[in-house]
């Protein structure tokens, strides 16, 4: 039995704050739609079965994997992928510290990575160091040796903790 | 950014500085442009139909379902392909006089499939849902051959032959060797004999493979991105196999995620896309998924060494000799260069005064082995260092010290080996004081205080353990590669190059070092890399050489249109040359900033005008195109040691600290420097305890998704310490060697001794690698793994 393939389903998409009216199949991944129905393809697939981590986007300010949900099951949730980041063309405090600290080099795991660490910060930008890696190694980069990625998001931290003092 | 810290001495503006990389804004903000991000109008995707079999014969394929399947554009097996096509192989073994059995693969298997993952049909459809159901639908009738899955039992008699009809599965053989082996030997105080079983898996860039031609009608000419590390290898084969001349094809690498070495060679994917998108006369993409990496994408595998070391009485290497049987995979997709490297790195880094090892390369129904980052050369380092550790122990020295007695002095630089290179070039060790550099990693390491902190620990019940290792990597494979660099008369400076980009920083090396020269603002430096448009000929990346050859042609062709910019203003300026600088987008007088001519205007003054002389008499145009031919490779070298713990309950090691000192020359670039080597050093790690692709006894892959093949995680990573020694090569004007692959080389090796002497104890021997926690309570208690 195979579907047709017209059989297609009405989804609105809410990305970076923006609506997407699209026609996706049900079967269609969340990381397809985006790349391929937004057009937004900063958003890599390293695995498509859920470890590597590279398609994490946020949806409703958690960390996802956008190759393990269907586009169907984002709609009516806030996402936000790593075009979202930037505001007003000024890169986020986690992207500049990525730049400063030598954290991407083929930049293809990075979007992955700064979703990742852009949740982690939100959630707790005191997180420990042992956390920290912890929480990083839900990602897989084959670049770097993630030293330069924790140190970015350390950086990071550092910075927000600056500009808010708790 | 620390653009202004110098972190070497003799760093120039740019060259030898932290500069921030060209390449971060754009792929920070998710406007990087892989292969996938491209999407011409009127798209059409391929999926591959891959053999489930290791072996089987093709009695036919049915594609009638597939083709009726709406949004199915084509279903192509070899025989729709091969009236297309001047052969229907992929004929790219590199030369060697070692091969037994030729082993081309074919473009699309129509006869015999000979390994799991093997493409034998393609299916063209609007999307790749689509085309994915519709290679379900693709019936083949396989009569399924027995298989033959390990390297070793595949070169015993009666053996299941890999491919039916060859006469065996002896893929090639061949020695290397020199000096009186048999005679050191047979003379030798001491004789040391060790069985390695040596694996290293695939390379998991995280881009998989992809490729997206369109022919364009208008101009005639058939455009294929592919995420290669070899472009105009890609473009040759494309008109070779299609017939084409070479300005009907053009190759571009867009962004690359990752290289580590399998996309260097050509895929029988990037020709059926080329091809279907011409007869279909529409785009045609296929992005690989990790899944078909994993049966479709070269890998290194498994090597069986049978080693043995000859030593004086006081631990001087006398000879080595052995043999070795090679795991070739189904087909010769790059050559015998795998175990030849391994074998050529093993005496590298010290003074071996005989020896032999020959190596059978077995064929076997897996996926075809070509180099991942490495090249072979950590199982050669694994091999020596093995037998070394095995020496001390036995002669009672300490592990360092039998290393300081063999290494090659620094005195003695250059230091002529008797090896010879792939290519029959003499091995020359050109630079580097290989025992200072081992003190550097031993010191900071703490080496002398071990045993101590040793006893301290087994005091408490806890096993820890120290090892060390050397290596030596020829860097820099010749003979050249191409660089252009022009001025436009906009006053933009533009730099093309054969080289490709996959994650190397590339582009920053190339423009840091032409912008050195011309005004030293990177900004104005546009570098095209991976566009065979853009440069006449090229040989891509590969063999840790793009800095060598690239970096030296970018140099030379830099200096010299400063040299012609430089006195086409004097003209202009009525000065000195000598009193000339560049600076930003202008030429101007040393200490009068208003005397200056711009850039754009000396570009325009020398493109001519009809009638007019060219000003300054040297001819039209600010361009200098550079091929450098260095043939001698640049010798890197450095030292790993790594001090473990490890669980003797479960099995688990833990790496507590990781030293790494190294040579690579000059740095260009300090932090990208660092960021090679960590990247080698966490897939090193890899190799040393997670990555292990496996097979059953039927060839069939059983490690087949990232969570089954372990790659390292953020948790895995030791505190790792890198230590720099610099001695210059003055093999190119830069005086660097490459860095690529360093750091994985030596990791395995150093994990493993550390793991040993952390189980000495227990009288654990290694002799393997990967080290699961499984392998290791073996170590502990053989009877109880058993």
């Amino acid at each position: 039995m195979t579907e047709a393939p017209d059989a297609t389903l009405a989804v609105i998409l809410t990305v970076n704050g923006e609506r997407h009216a699209i026609r996706v199949e049900a079967r269609r991944t969340l990381a397809d739609a985006l790349r391929d129905n937004c057009g937004l393809t900063g958003t890599h697939l390293g695995c498509e079965h859920g470890v590597c981590g590279a398609c994490t986007v946020l949806m409703d300010g958690e960390p996802v994997r956008a190759c393990l949900l269907f586009a169907v099951q984002a709609q009516g949730r806030a996402i936000r992928t790593v075009e979202g980041l930037a505001e007003g063309g000024e890169l986020s405090p986690l992207q500049r510290a990525f730049i400063d600290n030598h954290a991407l080099q083929c930049g293809y795991c990075t979007p992955g990575f700064l979703m990742l660490g852009t949740a982690i910060l939100d959630r707790d930008p005191d997180i420990s160091d042992e956390a920290l890696v912890d929480a990083l190694s839900s990602n897989i980069c084959r670049c770097t040796g993630y030293a330069n990625i924790v140190k970015a998001v350390r950086a990071a931290a550092a910075e927000m903790r600056e500009k808010v003092p708790a | 950014m620390n653009a202004q810290s110098p972190h070497q001495p003799g760093a120039g503006r740019l060259v030898g500085r932290d500069v921030p990389r060209v390449e971060d804004s754009a792929l920070i903000r998710g406007r990087g442009r892989y292969v996938d991000d491209i999407a011409p109008p009127g798209l059409l995707h391929a999926a591959f139909l891959r053999s489930p079999h290791a072996h089987a014969a093709i009695r036919g394929i049915d594609t009638a379902a597939a083709r009726a399947l709406p949004g199915v554009h084509a279903v192509l097996t070899l025989a729709e392909l091969a009236p297309h096509l001047t052969d229907t192989r992929l004929v790219v073994a590199l030369p060697s006089p070692a091969y037994r059995l030729e082993l081309h693969r074919p473009v699309l298997a129509d006869a015999e499939v000979t390994h799991v993952g093997e493409a034998v049909a393609v299916v063209i459809a609007d999307t790749r849902a689509i085309a994915e159901d519709a290679a379900a639908l693709v019936e083949v009738d396989y009569d399924p051959l027995p298989a033959v899955a390990d390297c070793v039992a595949a070169l015993e008699p009666g053996a299941p032959l890999a491919h039916s009809g060859a006469a065996s599965n002896l893929a090639a053989e061949l020695t290397l060797e020199y000096g009186a082996v048999d005679a050191a030997f047979a003379t030798a105080p001491h004789r040391f004999a060790e069985r390695l079983s040596i694996h290293r898996g695939g390379s998991h860039s995280m881009e998989c493979r992809g490729v997206l031609a369109r022919h364009d009608p208008l101009d005639d000419r058939l455009t294929v991105w592919s995420s290669t590390q070899t472009p105009h290898t890609a473009r040759r084969m494309l008109c070779d196999l299609l017939g084409l001349p070479e300005e009907g094809v053009r190759v571009v690498t867009p962004d690359v995620g990752g290289g580590f070495g399998p996309k260097l060679i050509f895929y029988p994917e990037e020709v059926v896309v080329a091809l279907a998108a011409r007869l279909l006369t529409r785009p045609v993409k296929w992005i690989e998924d990790r899944a078909e990496h994993f049966v479709a994408t070269t890998q290194e595998r498994d090597q069986l060494w049978d080693v043995e070391l000859a030593t004086d009485g006081e631990g001087r290497i006398l000879a080595v000799r052995g043999q070795m049987i090679h795991d070739h995979g189904a087909y010769t997709a790059r050559g015998v260069n795998v175990p030849q490297g391994a074998v050529s790195a093993m005496p590298l880094a010290y003074v071996v005064p005989a020896f032999r090892v020959a190596m059978k390369v077995a064929a076997t129904n897996k996926v075809p082995v070509t180099p991942v980052r490495g090249a072979g050369q950590p199982q050669g380092v694994f091999a020596m260092e093995r037998l070394l550790d095995r020496a001390a122990r036995e002669l009672n020295l300490d592990r360092a010290e039998i290393r300081r007695r063999n290494l090659v002095p620094g005195d003695r630089m250059p230091y002529a080996t008797p090896l010879k290179t792939r290519g029959g070039m003499q091995v020359v060790l050109d630079s580097g004081d290989y025992p200072r550099c081992m003190a550097m990693a031993l010191e900071a390491a703490g080496w002398d205080a071990f045993p101590e902190r040793q006893r301290a620990a087994l005091a408490e019940g806890r096993h820890i353990g120290i090892g060390v290792a050397n290596y030596v990597e020829g860097t820099g494979r010749g003979p050249f590669e191409h660089v252009s660099v022009r001025i436009e008369p906009s006053g933009r400076i533009v730099v093309a190059t054969g080289a490709a980009a996959m994650g190397q920083s590339t582009h920053t090396m190339l423009a840091q070092l032409v912008a050195e020269h011309l005004g030293g603002d990177m900004s104005r430096v546009h570098v095209i890399a991976g566009d065979t448009a853009a440069a006449p000929m090229g040989i891509g990346g590969s063999n840790s050489r793009q800095a060598v050859l690239a970096g030296s042609s970018a140099h030379v062709a830099a200096l010299r249109v400063k040299d012609k910019v430089l006195h086409v203003a004097a003209g202009l300026l009525e000065a000195d040359e000598g009193d000339l600088e560049i600076e930003g987008d202008a030429v101007r007088v040393k200490g009068v900033p208003e005397m200056k001519v711009m850039l754009a205007e000396i570009a325009r003054a020398v493109a001519g005008a009809p009638g007019f002389a060219i000003p300054g008499g040297r001819g039209p145009g600010l361009i200098a195109a550079e091929e450098v031919v260095i043939d001698a490779m640049a010798y890197a070298n450095g030292t790993a040691v790594a001090e473990v713990e490890v669980d003797a309950e479960t099995g688990e090691a833990r790496i507590l600290a990781l030293t790494f000192s190294h040579d690579c020359g000059n740095a260009l670039h300090p932090r990208i420097v660092d960021g090679q080597l960590m990247g080698g050093i966490a897939h090193g790690i890899g190799n040393a305890l997670f990555e292990h692709m496996r097979y059953d006894e039927e060839a069939q892959p059983t490690s087949t998704t990232l969570a089954d093949y372990l790659l390292v995680t953020a948790t895995e990573m030791p505190p790792v310490r890198i230590l720099h020694m610099q001695s210059p090569t003055p093999l190119n004007p830069l005086g660097i060697k490459g860095v690529g692959e360093a750091g994985v080389i030596p990791v395995p090796a150093a994990i493993a001794a550390a793991i040993e002497d952390a189980l000495s104890p227990f009288g654990a021997h290694v002799t393997r690698v990967p080290l699961s926690p499984v392998d290791i309570v073996a170590l502990i208690d053989p009877a109880a793994a058993a």
